[in-house]
C-alpha cells in the first residue's frame, strides 16, 4: 500500500563514533536523502533502551532506525552485539503490537560510509511508504 | 539538591555558516521559533558563531541574562562542541550545559526542501534536552609521562626522537629485527637525490643511542589497557636466541650459519643466513635466528655453527618469548604501509616474467649496499630500455581508487638513476598524470623531463612477450594506447617496472582494533578530522602518524610524525588529564544487585558490593573505568543505572520533542 503524499516519520538513534559520524560524512560529501530522519546521538547502540524505540513509538513515528559500528568494530568493543541482541528480541514485542518487522531498522554504518548512511535512510523511507502510516500515528506538528 | 526548573534560563545561538547553512535554512524564522521554545530565554543568529565576535556573543549573554543552558545551531558537535564548551566555561557555566543542534551536516547539507522545517524540529529537541541537562564535574587523573611510538620506520623514528629530545620517555616498539623500515630500503630520495640510507641511519643510531629511548625491535604490541594518560601497554618480545647484551655485532655467525633463504630485505633479490641482521648498518647491530629455518631448532641440536664460533657467547637457544608491560600516558601509532602485489594484475606480467619488477625491488637492484652492489641488473643483464608503469593499483576503480602520492616522483627519480647507470638507456613513462605537487618536485620534473625520457600518457593493458616484429623478439612488448594522440601503441623493451599502490598493512584491520581505532574506506587507519587533526584519532591519547593514516612521502610522513610528537608532549606534559564526565552512575534506592551490570561491562567498571547495614547488595561503578558506553544502563532491569548526560529524562525529552508530541 501506497499511501498518496504519506511522508513517514523515522528517529534514528546513532552512535558517536561510527554511524553519527557517518551521518556528519554524507553532510560534508552532500549526498542528499530524504528529511524525514531525525538524529538523535547516542554514545552507543548499546545504549539504545528499548523503551525509547517503544516510546518512539508511542510517539507516533513510523520508523525506528538504530545505527551502530560494525560488528568487531564497536567503540566499546561489544555494545553493537548488546543491541543486537536487544532489538531482536524487541521485535518479537513490536510484533505483539502489530508493528511490522521494517519499521524498526538495525544497521551497521561505519565513519567512512556517508552514502551508506544516505542509503539506509532512502531504503527506510522507501520500506515505511510502503507500509503507510503506523497504527500509533497521531496528526501531529512535523 | 535539586534544581528548579523555573529558573532555567535557555539561550539559542543560531549560526549561519557563512552561506552553509542560511543558504538553506531560513534562519531568521528559525530563531523566532526557538525564542518561542518553553524555558528559552534569548534566541540569537550569526554569521559564524565560532569565531571570536559569535563567541563573544554568548559569553555576553551568559553573563548578563544569567543564561544557565547553551544551545547553538550550527555543525556537528564532533566540529566544535569543544569550542563551545570552553565558550560556556569561560563566561562561568558548566561546560555540560551545553547542547548542540547539527543543522549543518545534517541538515542544510543533505537537504533542501524541508530544511527548515527539520531545524526547527532539531533546535526544539535539543532545548527540550538541554532543559534536563545537568552540570557535570570532570575529574582530572596524573598523566603517565612515557609514550609508547609503535612503528620503527622514519615516523616511528622521528617521533620517538622528538620526545625523547623533550625530555619523555619513549619506547619504540619494531616488529622487524631492525628498525628503519621502507625508508632504509630505498637507494635514492626524490627530488634532491640524497641517499636515503646516508639520511637514514643516523636517525637510527640517535634512536639507539637515545638515553630516553627504550628500544624494542623484533617485538609486538599484543594488548592496550586503560585510557588516555594512562595506558598499560603489553609487548611481546619474540626470542632473537641472541643475547643483545653480549653481540658485539661482529657478523661472524652470519658468515658461519650454512643455511640460507631469501633476503625479505632486499625482496627475495639476494639471499640471507638463518642466523641474520636484515641489512649490515641495521640498529640494533644483533642478529635473530629464523626459527623456521634454523636447524639447530628444528632438528633438535644438530648443527650449532654459530653456537661454536661466536667468541662472546651471545648465542642463546634457551631464550623464550616474553611479555613485557610498559605504562604510558600516550601512543603513537607508526605501523606504516605494504606494498601492493602486483600480481594480483596478472596481465601486467609480474611473476610470470622475470624482467617485470616492482620498484621496491628496483630500489634494491639500484642500491649500492643492495645484492648486485648497485648495478641494475635484471633477469642476468643490464636493461637498455625500460618502461615504468605508473598507478598500478592506484587509481584504479577495480583495485585502490585513491593517488599513492609518491609514484610519479620515484618514477622521475628512476629514470634520472638508469640513465646515469645505463649507457644509452632509453626510458618509458607510462603515466595517467603527472603529479609533482610538492617542494621542489616541479623543477624535478623539468630536470627528468629534459633528460631525454619518453612520457606516454595511457595505461598500459598489458605486458606481453609476444612478438609481432623483428624488433619485438627477445623483448617485453607494453602494450597501450598513447590517449595524447588516440592511437596503439606496442613499446618494446628490455624491463618493465611496475608502480604499486601503497596499501594499508594486511593487518591493519587487527592494529585498529588494538588501540581502538577506525579505518577510513581505504583500510588506512581514521584520523579525527581530515583537516584539523591530522593525527588525533577518535580514541583520545592515541594518534596517528605516516603512511599508516595514507600513502606519503617522506616529508609529509616526517611532519607528521613531529605533529603526533607535539600532541603526544601537549598530552603527557599537562600532568593531569580530564577523565570522561559523562558515565554510570547507580540510584541505589532502585538496585537490586541483580548483577546484570557487572556481567556485561567490558571494562570491569560495576561491582556489586555490599553497604553497611544494607541487606541487599548494590552495584558500584568505578568511574575511571567506565567509558560512559550505557550497556549497562540499557540492561539495567530496574532502570537504577544512568548515564550521566545521557539520561533517560534527557534522550525521551529529545524524542518527544522530536515528534511533536508527548510520550
Amino acid at each position: 500500500m501506497n499511501v498518496n503524499g504519506f511522508e513517514p516519520k523515522i528517529v534514528a538513534f546513532t552512535c558517536n563514533w561510527c554511524s553519527y559520524a557517518a551521518a556528519d560524512l554524507a553532510g560534508t560529501s552532500r549526498i542528499h536523502y530524504p528529511p524525514n530522519v531525525r538524529i538523535i546521538r547516542v554514545m552507543c547502540s548499546g545504549m539504545v533502551d528499548p523503551i525509547y524505540v517503544l516510546k518512539a513509538f508511542e510517539a507516533g513515528f513510523d520508523g525506528v532506525l538504530v545505527a551502530g559500528c560494525h560488528i568487531g568494530d564497536c567503540h566499546y568493543i561489544s555494545g553493537n552485539v548488546k543491541a543486537q541482541d536487544r532489538i531482536e528480541k524487541l521485535r518479537r514485542v513490536l510484533h505483539t503490537l502489530g508493528l511490522e518487522d521494517e519499521r524498526l531498522k538495525l544497521e551497521w554504518i561505519s565513519a567512512a560510509e556517508g552514502g551508506g548512511f544516505a542509503e539506509t535512510v532512502k531504503e527506510h523511507v522507501g520500506q515505511l511508504k510502503e507500509l503507510g502510516p503506523s497504527p500509533f500515528r497521531k496528526e501531529t506538528t512535523p | 539538591m535539586a534544581e528548579d526548573k523555573n529558573n532555567v534560563k535557555i539561550g539559542v545561538y543560531v549560526c549561519h555558516c557563512g552561506s552553509n547553512i542560511a543558504g538553506t535554512v531560513d534562519v531568521e524564522e528559525l530563531t523566532r521559533f526557538a525564542q518561542e521554545q518553553t524555558a528559552v530565554a534569548v534566541a540569537r543568529n550569526y554569521k559564524f558563531m565560532c569565531s571570536e565576535p559569535g563567541q563573544a556573543l554568548i559569553k555576553k549573554d551568559i553573563e548578563e541574562l544569567g543564561l544557565n543552558r547553551v544551545v547553538v545551531a550550527s555543525c556537528s558537535p564532533r566540529m566544535h562542541e569543544p569550542t563551545f564548551r570552553h565558550v560556556c566555561e569561560d563566561a562561568g557555566l558548566n561546560p555540560y550545559q551545553l547542547d548542540m543542534c547539527n543543522i549543518r551536516e545534517q541538515c542544510s547539507w543533505v537537504h533542501k526542501d524541508g530544511a527548515t522545517e527539520k531545524a526547527k524540529a532539531l533546535v526544539r529537541a535539543a532545548a527540550s534536552r538541554a532543559y534536563y541537562l545537568e552540570p557535570l564535574e570532570t575529574r582530572r587523573v596524573p598523566v603517565t609521562p612515557a609514550v609508547l611510538v609503535v612503528g620503527g620506520g622514519i615516523a616511528g623514528i622521528q617521533a620517538a626522537l622528538k620526545i625523547a629530545d623533550g625530555g619523555r620517555k619513549v619506547y619504540l616498539v619494531e616488529r622487524e629485527p631492525s628498525i628503519g623500515g621502507h625508508m632504509i630500503q630505498l637507494d635514492k630520495t626524490f627530488p634532491t637525490l640524497d641517499c636515503s640510507a646516508c639520511i637514514t641511519t643516523p636517525k637510527m643510531a640517535a634512536a639507539n643511542a637515545h638515553p630516553n629511548i627504550e628500544l624494542m625491535t623484533y617485538s609486538e604490541v599484543v594488548n592496550v589497557q586503560g585510557y588516555v594518560g594512562n595506558f598499560k601497554a603489553t609487548i611481546r618480545r619474540k626470542p632473537r636466541y641472541v643475547d643483545e647484551s653480549l653481540c658485539t655485532g661482529c657478523g661472524v655467525c652470519q658468515e658461519k650459519c650454512p643455511w640460507k633463504t631469501e633476503s625479505e630485505f632486499d625482496c627475495g633479490l639476494g639471499p640471507r643466513k638463518a642466523i641474520y641482521t636484515p641489512f649490515p648498518q641495521a640498529v640494533p647491530n644483533v642478529p635473530v635466528i629464523d626459527p623456521e629455518l634454523c636447524v639447530y631448532i628444528q632438528k633438535d641440536g644438530k648443527c650449532g655453527a654459530c653456537l661454536k664460533f661466536c667468541e662472546r657467547g651471545a648465542v642463546d637457544f634457551s631464550q623464550t618469548e616474553k611479555m613485557v608491560e610498559v605504562e604510558v600516558g600516550a601512543i603513537i601509532v607508526a605501523t606504516g604501509y605494504d606494498l601492493m602485489d602486483p600480481s594480483a594484475i596478472s596481465r601486467l606480467g609480474y611473476k610470470r616474467f622475470p624482467n617485470v619488477i616492482t620498484s621496491m625491488e628496483f630500489e634494491r637492484l639500484c642500491n649500492a649496499t643492495g645484492p648486485t652492489g648497485g648495478h641494475i641488473t635484471v633477469d642476468g643483464r643490464e636493461p637498455k630500455s625500460v618502461a615504468i608503469i605508473h598507478c598500478v593499483g592506484s587509481r584504479d576503480q577495480k583495485y585502490h581508487t585513491y593517488c599513492s602520492r609518491v609514484c610519479c616522483m620515484y618514477a622521475l627519480k628512476f629514470a634520472h638513476l638508469i640513465q646515469e647507470k645505463v649507457e644509452d638507456a632509453k626510458v618509458y613513462q607510462f603515466y595517467i598524470d603527472m603529479r609533482c605537487y610538492g617542494k621542489g618536485y616541479e623543477e624535478f620534473y623539468q630536470r627528468a623531463a629534459s633528460e631525454g625520457i619518453t612520457f606516454i600518457r595511457g595505461k598500459p593493458s598489458q605486458v606481453t612477450d609476444l612478438a609481432m616484429s623483428e624488433e619485438e623478439k627477445g623483448k617485453l612488448v607494453v602494450v597501450c594506447e598513447n590517449t595524447l594522440v588516440g592511437r596503439p601503441l606496442r613499446v618494446p623493451v628490455d624491463t618493465v617496472i611496475l608502480c604499486p599502490a601503497m596499501e594499508a598493512r594486511s593487518d591493519a584491520k587487527e592494529v585498529a582494533r588494538l588501540f581502538n581505532l577506525s579505518q577510513s574506506a581505504d583500510g588506512f587507519l581514521m584520523e579525527r578530522h581530515a583537516k584539523l587533526e591530522p593525527v588525533a584519532t577518535a580514541n583520545d591519547g592515541v594518534f596517528i602518524v605516516g603512511c599508516a593514516q595514507g600513502p606519503k612521502d617522506i616529508p609529509d610522513t616526517v611532519a607528521q610524525a613531529l605533529a603526533g610528537a607535539a600532541e603526544a608532549l601537549a598530552l603527557i606534559d599537562a600532568g593531569t588529564v580530564k577523565l570522561e564526565a559523562a558515565t554510570a552512575t547507580v540510584s541505589e534506592a532502585l538496585c537490586h544487585g541483580c548483577g546484570r551490570c557487572e556481567e556485561i561491562c567490558e571494562f570491569h567498571a560495576p561491582t556489586i558490593v555490599r553497604r553497611n547495614g544494607n541487606p541487599i547488595p548494590v552495584s558500584s561503578i568505578n568511574q575511571a573505568m567506565c567509558k560512559g558506553c550505557g550497556a549497562c544502563a540499557a540492561a539495567c532491569p530496574t532502570g537504577a543505572i544512568s548515564i550521566k548526560h545521557f539520561t533517560r529524562q534527557q534522550i525521551l525529552a529529545e524524542l518527544e520533542a522530536l515528534s511533536g508530541v508527548p510520550v
